[in-house]
Formats: C-alpha cells, sequence, structure tokens
C-alpha cells in the first residue's frame, strides 16, 4: 500500500466522502516541486549563459554581484519586476495579457513527464513523448498572440515568422521522436529511458541531429532565432512588453531551454541513468551539457533568413527525418535483438552519407522576388 | 474549364497590402540615427525611402565662421570611426589652396595614420556587417580587440581616442612619442594572423555565404552612374582607388594591390574590406622603416589667409571618396565649406540594391554600405 493510499483512507476515516481530497496534496507539491525546479533551473541558465557569452566574446560576463556574479540573474529578476507595465493604447489588450501566460504555462506542464530518476516521475503517462509535443506546441498560440496583441509592426511580423517555423519545425521533430519510439515500443518516458542501455545518441546519431535542429527552432534559439531576431525586427514578439510580462517571456524562452534540454537527455543521452553519481546529478549534468552547446551555437552562429529557414526544414531536415524514420523501422524489423553495434554502424554510415549529400546538394540560397 | 479554374485560383490566392514600416531612427541596425520608410508586402521589401537629417549639427555652415585651423577638429566630427582620414582629406584641401608644402616626415605620419584609421574603420564595418547577419556580438567583440590596440597607439599620439584633431595645415600636431613605434611594429606583425584566423572562421561559415552571397547586388554600371566609391565601388568590379588613380600626399611611393570584387554583392563588400585591411598592413610595413627624422610641422601662420580661389582636394577614405571643396575669398575663413560625404553618394544605390530581397536583407544591405551617420548628416 502506497503512501497515498494510506493517505486517502485515513482522510476517509476523518471526513467520510471527502477521500479524493487526498489527490489534491501530492498535486500541490507536485505543482511546487515543478516551478521550484524550472525557476531555479532558469536562474541557473541565465547566469550560466551569461557567463559563457562572456568567454566566448573575450570578456569577463557579470562578475560584480556576489561571488563571481552569481547574484545577477536575481538582479535581473528584481530590476524587471519593479518596471512599470506599460500597455500599449491600441493593443488588444486581453490578448495581450493572456499571451505571457500561455507561453510560460505549457513549459512547467513539460516537466510533469520528464524522468528525474528510477520511477522519480509525476505522471508517468502511457502517451508520454506525444503529450510533450503537444504541450511544447501551446507555445506557439502564446507567441503568436503576443505578436498580433501589441499592434505593433515589427511584432506583427514576429507573429507571422513564429506560424511559419513552428509549424514547419514540429514534422521534423516528430518524425525524428518516432524513431527513438519504435525502438523503445513505447511513448512512455520512463520506458523510454529505461531501454536505453546504450544511449540513443550512438544508435540514431541523425535522429539526435535533426531532432536538436528543430528543437533549436522550436526554442528560438539561434541560428533559429528569426522571432526576435534583434538586429531586424528588434524584439520581435516581446517589443511591446515590460515589467512582469516580459519576465514571463524571458522566463518562458530560458524555460523552453531547459525542458528541451531536458527532453534530449531523456530520448538520446540515457536520461538520469549514470554511473556513481545519483540519477537527478546525473540528469543535470547532461541537461547542462546541451545546454552548453546552444549556447555554444548562439554565440558562433548567424542568423538564417526566414526563406532559407523553411526551406531548411522542408527540404532537408524534413526528408532526412523520413529516411532515418524508414531506416530505423526496417532495423527494428529485420534485425535481430542483441545486435545493437550492427545498428549503430549503419546508422552512423547513414547519417555521414546524408549529411554529405544534402550539404553537396541542398543549397540555402534563396532569392529575389519580382516587385 | 481552364477559365473556370484560373478563377477559382486567382480568387483563392491570397491577396494582401503593402504595409510601411518605419525602421528608425531608434533602431538596432541602423548604424546611428537613419530611418528607413520601408514599404514591405509580407516579409518582401517593395520600397524604402532613406530619411536622413537626424544628426544634421550645420557643419557645412559652423565652418564658414571659424578659421582654417580652428574647422580642423569639425572635421573629425563628420565621420568619426575615420577621424584621422577626415582631418587629412581636409588639411590636404587647405594645403593644395595655400600652395603649403609638408615636411618628409609629416607626409610618413599621416600616411601611416591614415591606415591605421582605414584598419579600424574596416574592422567596425566587418564586424557589425556580422552583427547584422546575426552573429550576435561575438565578431564585434573581436574586431574591438583588434580596434583596442589601435585606439591605444592613437592616444599615444594624440591623447585622444576617437577625435583625434591631429593633423594640422602644414603638417601633424605633435612627433610621435618614442613608445610608438614598437607598438605599432608588434600590431603589423599580429595583424596578418589575426585576419586570417578570422576570415577562416567566418568567410567559410555556411550561413554567413548563403545569407550575403547574390544578396544586395549593385551592378558595375550602376556603381559607375551613382558615382558610388571606395570598397562598395570596387566590390562591383571597378578597379578605382584614389591612392593610385589620383595619387595624393606620397602614395606613389609604396606597393600594394587594390583588391577588387566580381559580383557587388554583399559578400563581395565585405570581401574587399578585409583584403584592404591587409593591403593597409602592407603599406604600414613599408611606411615604418622608411619614417624619416625631421620636422614635423612647417611654420603656418594662425590666421591663414590663402590666395582668392577654390579648390577640391579628395582622398581614399575608408568609406570612399571624401572630398572638401573649399572656396577661398583671401580671408581667414573659407567662403564656402562642402563636404562630399561619400557613405550618402553610395546609400543613393539602397532603394534599387534591396528591392525584392526580404527585410532581413535590407538590414545586411545598408550595414555593407558601412555608412556613418555624422558624415551623412553632417
Amino acid at each position: 500500500m502506497t503512501l497515498l493510499e494510506q493517505f486517502r483512507l485515513w482522510l476517509g476515516g476523518i471526513w467520510p466522502g471527502w477521500e479524493w481530497a487526498a489527490y489534491i496534496v501530492p498535486a500541490i507539491v507536485g505543482i511546487v516541486v515543478v516551478l521550484g525546479f524550472v525557476l531555479t533551473m532558469v536562474i541557473v541558465f541565465i547566469y550560466f549563459e551569461r557567463r559563457l557569452l562572456g568567454r566566448f566574446q573575450i570578456r569577463l560576463g557579470p562578475n560584480r554581484l556576489g561571488p563571481e556574479g552569481i547574484f545577477q540573474p536575481l538582479a535581473t529578476a528584481v530590476k524587471v519586476l519593479l518596471k512599470e507595465d506599460i500597455v500599449p493604447s491600441r493593443a488588444d489588450k486581453l490578448v495581450h495579457w493572456l499571451a505571457p501566460v500561455i507561453v510560460f504555462a505549457p513549459i512547467l506542464l513539460i516537466f510533469a513527464v520528464v524522468p528525474f530518476g528510477e520511477g522519480a516521475i509525476f505522471a508517468d503517462l502511457n502517451v508520454g513523448i506525444i503529450y510533450v509535443v503537444a504541450i511544447s506546441s501551446v507555445s506557439a498560440v502564446g507567441i503568436y498572440m503576443a505578436g498580433w496583441g501589441s499592434s505593433n509592426k515589427y511584432a506583427l511580423i514576429a507573429a507571422l515568422r513564429t506560424v511559419a517555423q513552428m509549424v514547419s519545425y514540429e514534422l521534423p521533430v516528430v518524425l525524428s521522436i518516432l524513431g527513438v519510439v519504435l525502438m523503445v515500443g513505447s511513448l512512455s518516458m520512463n520506458q523510454i529511458v529505461d531501454s536505453q542501455n546504450i544511449p540513443f545518441i550512438l544508435l540514431q546519431p541523425l535522429g539526435f541531429i535533426i531532432f536538436f535542429l528543430a528543437a533549436l527552432a522550436e526554442m528560438n534559439r539561434c541560428p533559429f532565432d528569426l522571432l526576435e531576431a534583434d538586429s531586424e525586427i528588434v524584439a520581435g514578439y516581446h517589443i511591446e512588453y515590460s515589467g512582469m510580462k516580459f519576465a514571463l517571456f524571458y522566463l518562458g524562452e530560458y524555460g523552453h531551454a531547459v525542458a528541451y534540454s531536458a527532453i534530449i537527455a531523456t530520448l538520446f543521452l540515457g536520461g538520469w541513468q549514470g554511473p556513481l553519481l545519483p540519477p537527478i546529478l546525473w540528469l543535470l549534468i547532461k541537461i547542462v551539457a546541451v545546454f552548453f552547446v546552444i549556447v555554444w551555437m548562439r554565440s558562433t552562429l548567424p542568423r538564417l533568413r526566414v526563406d532559407q529557414l523553411m526551406g531548411f526544414a522542408w527540404k532537408a531536415l524534413l526528408p532526412m527525418a523520413v529516411i532515418n524514420l524508414f531506416v530505423v523501422a526496417a532495423e527494428v524489423l529485420w534485425l535481430p535483438e542483441g545486435l545493437p553495434w550492427v545498428m549503430m554502424v549503419v546508422n552512423f554510415a547513414l547519417a555521414g552519407v546524408l549529411i554529405l549529400l544534402w550539404s553537396k546538394l541542398f543549397v540555402l540560397g534563396g532569392g529575389r522576388v519580382e516587385v | 474549364m481552364g477559365i473556370l479554374c484560373g478563377g477559382i485560383i486567382s480568387e483563392m490566392a491570397i491577396k494582401t497590402e503593402p504595409f510601411i514600416l518605419n525602421m528608425g531612427p531608434q533602431h538596432p541596425s541602423t548604424h546611428g540615427v537613419f530611418r528607413m520608410r520601408v514599404t514591405l508586402d509580407g516579409e518582401v521589401v517593395v520600397d524604402v525611402e532613406p530619411v536622413v537629417g537626424y544628426l544634421h549639427r550645420g557643419i557645412e555652415k559652423l565652418a564658414e565662421g571659424r578659421t582654417y585651423t580652428q574647422n580642423i577638429p569639425f572635421t573629425d566630427r563628420l565621420d568619426y570611426l575615420a577621424s584621422m582620414t577626415n582631418n587629412l582629406a581636409y588639411v590636404l584641401a587647405v594645403e593644395k589652396l595655400a600652395g603649403i608644402e609638408v615636411p618628409e616626415r609629416a607626409e610618413y605620419l599621416r600616411i601611416i595614420m591614415a591606415e591605421m584609421m582605414r584598419i579600424s574603420s574596416h574592422l567596425m564595418a566587418v564586424g557589425f556587417f556580422l552583427n547584422d547577419l546575426g552573429a550576435m556580438m561575438t565578431p564585434v567583440l573581436y574586431m574591438w580587440r583588434e580596434r583596442e590596440k589601435l585606439l591605444d597607439l592613437f592616444e599615444m599620439v594624440c591623447g585622444q581616442r576617437l577625435t583625434y584633431n591631429y593633423m594640422r595645415i602644414g603638417g601633424v600636431s605633435h612627433d610621435i612619442p618614442e613608445e610608438f613605434l614598437p607598438a605599432l611594429k608588434r600590431f603589423v606583425v599580429e595583424m596578418p594572423g589575426f585576419i586570417d584566423e578570422y576570415d577562416q572562421l567566418l568567410a567559410q561559415n555556411e550561413i554567413v555565404l548563403a545569407r550575403s552571397k547574390g544578396v544586395g547586388v549593385l551592378p558595375e554600371e550602376m556603381a559607375i552612374n551613382i558615382a558610388a566609391s571606395g570598397p562598395v565601388l570596387r566590390a562591383s568590379g571597378v578597379k578605382w582607388d584614389i591612392r593610385r588613380s589620383d595619387p595624393y600626399s606620397i602614395y606613389d611611393r609604396f606597393d600594394f594591390d587594390i583588391p577588387v570584387g566580381s559580383a557587388g554583392d554583399c559578400y563581395d563588400r565585405y570581401w574587399v574590406r578585409v583584403q584592404e585591411m591587409r593591403q593597409s598592413v602592407r603599406i604600414l610595413e613599408q611606411a615604418i622603416p622608411q619614417l624619416p627624422e625631421g620636422e614635423v610641422c612647417v611654420k603656418v601662420p594662425h590666421l591663414l589667409r590663402p590666395p582668392a580661389g577654390e579648390v577640391y582636394g579628395r582622398i581614399e577614405a575608408p568609406k570612399g571618396e571624401l572630398g572638401f571643396y573649399l572656396v577661398s575669398d583671401n580671408s581667414i575663413a573659407p567662403y564656402r565649406f562642402r563636404i562630399r560625404p561619400p557613405t550618402l553618394i553610395n546609400l543613393t544605390a539602397l532603394r534599387d540594391m534591396v528591392r525584392g530581397w526580404k527585410v532581413a536583407d535590407l538590414i545586411i544591405t545598408f550595414g555593407s554600405i558601412d555608412v556613418c551617420l555624422g558624415e551623412i548628416d553632417r
């Protein structure tokens, strides 16, 4: 009998008919824990990114507030909270007000299905990964609302880019996840981690690369950060936001990065599995490692143009993901169990050949339109 | 049937109205206070109308009320990223007007300063071009690391880092301090390696190539017709460099190449600037050992009264042909003081270069022209 069952029976003993209330307590605990985890991680990520960017850009980064500047994100948070909340007079008030919430809330929901250790998962849904894909695309609606409701032309351009970008990059994300699902035979996040005796990055390098690139686009990170391209459309969709609403977008952006890093770690890097250290620490190490690569790319690469971005999704990532899916399906069907080495060699060769092929044949070009 | 389908399709096609976006004067990528009224059809640029004048200070008129020497600091405030070359262009024009000979050592110092300034200006140009491409600040900060060394050198010479006021009519204001030449030699040795490293990292970057090759093309014929100059003209394939075509000062003594592009696109403009930095380093390498001893300035009366007449002096500034047209009525102040700003004239092609491209291309094409608003608005 689990602790929860005992608690339910005990509660039923005191107030008959109120047994269901027992489920509220773990729900509240869960919400607090997830919120605490996400907020802490966001603060750590903000600090981490600023310091790393400083290193990449031959400067120090924040180092004044507290030892090695660790309180800088907190100072930023206080600053943002104290700012005046300005709503443009011609904005669509309700949409403008609702957008930051819709951007931020789904990120908390994603963490419900991220396994932090053996059985340490808030909801072991049997459709876990589908749930992640479904929930994370809700943020796009929030971003679109922000862009539309701000009554600003830059924000409007960003909103239209959002729709195009998010919809296009969902497909490679889903197709590369399907490869993993085929090998596991289950959609549950727990089982995905359990079946990774060998991390899937080694078994499915191409799937990992496609998922990683598409995830970069989904979380508006460089080189796909067209939604907030500050040299073109200034700040994009959140140009008209300030104060707490802006802070929610900021949280949402980093929360997205945490969430996708966690999902990449879970799907391809073996999740919480690892020797010696406790599982939660392994997961954190993997999340930070993924985030490090993201920051590295941000500090190095220029941005794609909008038509090149779409071309990359539909002409490069999507066909590659489809080929990858077919090859994995064939391997799962015909290869005997317990021969991961064959699969590893074949898939690495496949990844190499496909990437080489596309780098020769696919041109990022794009061009001029007659006006 | 065909008519029916055609009718349905043309009805189904989404018709959108173009809208006007007001970019600037407060915009991170307008390199100052430039304003563009952009007509957009979705992401596509249909029309661009540049609006200049937000930094207008009336330098041309102010200069008519001051003596020839007092006008030198004004020229610092034109293209503030290349103040030394502005100084040089102005004093050359005045010397031409008054018929003043400059000592040998001053000539060399001027060339050294002008070439250092060219490197510094081009560093900023390519750094911010990449920033416009979306490489968030990293290239700029690496450019700044090198530019900082040059600014330190300028500070050694004249105590200033941005507005130098170093050139004088008849020479330069001070001789160089003794620590200057060793520091410059070190810079000249380090710089080519830095350019190589940088070229390797960025010029072969797939995204940089995809974004800038073939974008914002300025055809050779149009470049000549709008009187473009500097890297913008040379990127379009015209071998025109005033240091060679109409040599001033002592440029005829140095051996250097004129890098010329072929396509006239954003990438070529970027490439030409990188190559010009190499050539400037070459000129510095030749000028340092040849630097003679002697006076750095001849005696020129404070209230210089050039003989009545007019003169047009021009030099190859980092951004193009910078010219000063001076009219003297034999008084202590110029009767007319007219500046030919290279970037304003290069900018006139912007509309033709970006029509039909996307918003992002508008930004990088504008960045690749390398404008300086201090010079455009004067």
